[in-house]
């Protein structure tokens, strides 16, 4: 071999492919929006949207004096006394959900509609309030606690699915992009034609990747923390290798699915194919077990879905790298069949 | 000097490259001697750019042998690729790095060659070093092109079509860039279908049509094999008696073709009065006149009857 090369290390190949690939993120406007401002507009949307909202009061009607006080002892209701002909006016026109009426000999009677459920929740909570204040004892005492803390809420569930999403959107564009337009160009040729190591040049979209990643997944979680609260319970170290490992098994795919198209077009063709299922499939914006459970190892199977099962596991349940063990074993396993594929089957020209 | 691998650095023996059912290398031969310029010249789709690339080892070629720098694709490709500057046809290099910036990543794959900022006065980019590449003009994206070719301070130099699509200004500037480099004593494998880039740089060139290489010599040799050194062409409202022209001393070939016709002619200052004599004589009036001297697009029109840009 010829003298060691006294480069200084930024100018080695592996420093300044990298460096290129920073440089070309960086200065497309475009790609910044979608990396790091849109997760957040997505986010914050829908954190508002499913916010949480106080429990609401139900108004009802009732006929006579006596009715009206028994009702008022229960919070959930909203009791107005009125003459029978106006509360059943109300009632038809929904401005109550129930009416209360006198019956028979000391009986009460509720009129309502069967299939509104706000007319079924009130029946329930006036006869409750009805038998109580006739001095109804219930035998098995109960109390309520009360699920309002972060951990639990949608937004809790959104955050992780969301980075999970972007996690793989990020990592499949940015690489798949920039190599079917390297290869359009015919500049992938071009390098191959110099003495560049080949897998530099693989290896620097993932590195450059790697560096962003803590970036994309700081500014997800923390405007998750800031906004809405949610959040991250598990040890750091777990969740930067869950991070990590995602986004290097997206690289490989997105190497892979990129590996032979020579247009733009078939590319974002071929990517839309490969990600449309897991958008759907693997519980970002609602829980994968909605799925028949016939079809529930193919979607337990799916990149995407290892990837937000851990995060979840990690950020709302705390858990640690141990834990996620078998979602880290999935991603490893497509990773090592991605990339060794992509490899194969590269067109270098 | 740099070192060009012996007397012969490039050696090609029965080279032949079939796509499908088209075949665009069909057993070709050639040998680029040290410090030479030697032009591969024929119109789009003779083979020039399939050859090219075969000898840059970017495609493999389906029988022959190339022999570079003394060593060969198959057993010594990181040492070759050390030692070759290569600029392709077509390349768009990434327009929103700058020219230094690219300049930096090219130089960094090789283990030597001269500073980013010297590639940059070599082709003349001083001004542009900080712009992105986006914003060159065409000749200046070409010479970028040139530079990345020339970072690793190559023992031999590929320049495909390096003035194809620019306008004269530009190919002039080029052309004295690659003249330089010429006269730097590096051996250079040019293709080109512009006969008066292959006159003006090359010291040898090979006429190729069809995959094959149909003539070789100096530029000033494949022209005097022409036998004269100048064409008249004439236009006339009648074609004249061929015969008659031919017994006018100094010409030697007389074709006429669509109311046009050609001649061969070794004496001009003699031969053009005469033709006007025996046209006044025979009552032709002429409509045009036409006179050039021989170059190496009239060499591949008497070899194929065709045009180097017939598209």
């Amino acid at each position: 071999m010829s003298k060691p090369a006294a480069m200084p290390f930024t100018e080695r190949a592996l420093a300044q492919l990298t460096l290129v690939r920073f440089r070309e993120f960086t200065r497309e406007p475009e790609a910044l929006f979608w990396v790091f401002i849109f997760p957040i507009l997505l986010a914050a949307g829908l954190g508002i949207a499913f916010r949480n909202r106080p429990p609401e009061v139900l108004n009802i009607a009732a006929a006579t004096p006596e009715l009206a006080r028994a009702l008022t002892s229960e919070k959930l209701l909203h009791v107005e006394q009125l003459p029978q002909e106006e509360a059943e006016e109300k009632l038809r026109t929904g401005k109550v959900a129930l009416v209360a009426e006198p019956g028979v000999t000391g009986a009460v009677v509720y009129a309502y509609d069967p299939t509104n459920p706000e007319g079924r929740t009130a029946r329930m909570l006036a006869d409750r309030a009805v038998e109580r204040a006739a001095g109804r004892a219930d035998p098995v005492a109960s109390s309520d606690r009360l699920i309002d803390e972060p951990g639990s809420r949608y937004i809790d569930f959104l955050i992780p699915g969301l980075l999970g999403m972007n996690l793989m959107g990020s990592a499949m564009w940015g690489l798949g992009f920039s190599i079917v337009d390297a290869r359009r160009k015919k500049l992938i040729k071009r390098m191959v034609a110099t003495p560049m190591p080949r897998q530099y040049y693989l290896l620097s979209f993932i590195l450059s990747r790697l560096v962003l990643l803590v970036l994309e997944v700081g500014v997800v979680l923390g405007f998750g923390a800031l906004a809405f609260h949610v959040p991250v319970r598990g040890p750091v170290a777990g969740l930067a290798v869950i991070c990590a490992m995602g986004s290097m098994l997206f690289c490989s795919l997105g190497l892979l699915t990129a590996s032979r198209a020579q247009t733009i077009e078939a590319a974002s063709g071929l990517m839309n194919a490969v990600m449309m299922p897991m958008w759907i499939c693997s519980g970002v914006f609602f829980s994968a077990q909605r799925f028949p459970d016939a079809v529930q190892p193919i979607i337990r199977a799916l990149p995407l879905t290892a990837v937000i099962d851990a995060l979840r596991a990690s950020l709302l349940q705390g858990a640690g790298i141990a834990q996620v063990a078998p979602q880290l074993a999935v991603m490893a396993a497509w990773m090592a069949v991605c990339f060794g594929l992509a490899l194969k089957f590269f067109r270098w020209r | 000097m740099p070192d060009s691998g012996g007397k012969t650095p490039l050696r090609v023996r029965q080279l032949r490259k079939t796509y499908k059912d088209v075949v665009a290398v069909d057993g070709l031969d050639m040998e680029v001697h040290a410090a030479e310029c030697f032009g591969l010249l024929g119109p789009n789709g003779a083979g020039k750019t399939t050859t090219m690339e075969i000898c840059e080892g970017l495609t493999t070629a389906d029988s022959g042998e190339v022999e570079l720098l003394g060593m060969h694709w198959e057993t010594d490709a990181p040492r070759l690729r050390q030692r070759l500057g290569i600029q392709l046809q077509e390349t768009q290099l990434s327009d929103k790095l700058t020219v230094s910036e690219t300049l930096r990543l090219f130089r960094s794959f090789f283990q030597q060659g001269p500073g980013v900022e010297e590639v940059i006065g070599l082709v003349q980019l001083q001004e542009k070093a900080g712009s992105r590449v986006g914003g060159l003009s065409g000749g200046q994206k070409q010479r970028l092109a040139l530079a990345c070719a020339l970072v690793g301070d190559p023992d031999f130099l590929f320049l495909d079509e390096p003035t194809t699509g620019l306008d004269p200004q530009a190919r002039r500037q080029l052309w004295e860039l690659i003249e330089r480099f010429k006269l730097a004593g590096r051996t250079i494998l040019l293709t080109t279908h512009y006969m008066d880039e292959a006159e003006r740089l090359c010291d040898r060139v090979a006429i190729v049509d069809h995959g094959k290489a149909i003539a070789l010599g100096t530029p000033r040799e494949l022209i005097a094999s022409l036998g004269a050194e100048h064409l008249v062409e004439f236009s006339s409202a009648r074609v004249p008696n061929a015969a008659s022209l031919l017994e006018i001393e100094g010409i030697h070939d007389v074709h006429a073709e669509n109311g046009t016709v050609r001649m061969k002619v070794s004496e001009l200052h003699r031969a053009v009065p005469a033709v006007l004599g025996e046209m006044a004589r025979q009552g032709i009036p002429l409509t045009e006149l036409r006179t050039h001297s021989a170059t190496l697009e009239d060499v591949f029109v008497t070899l194929t009857g065709r045009h180097l840009r017939d598209e």
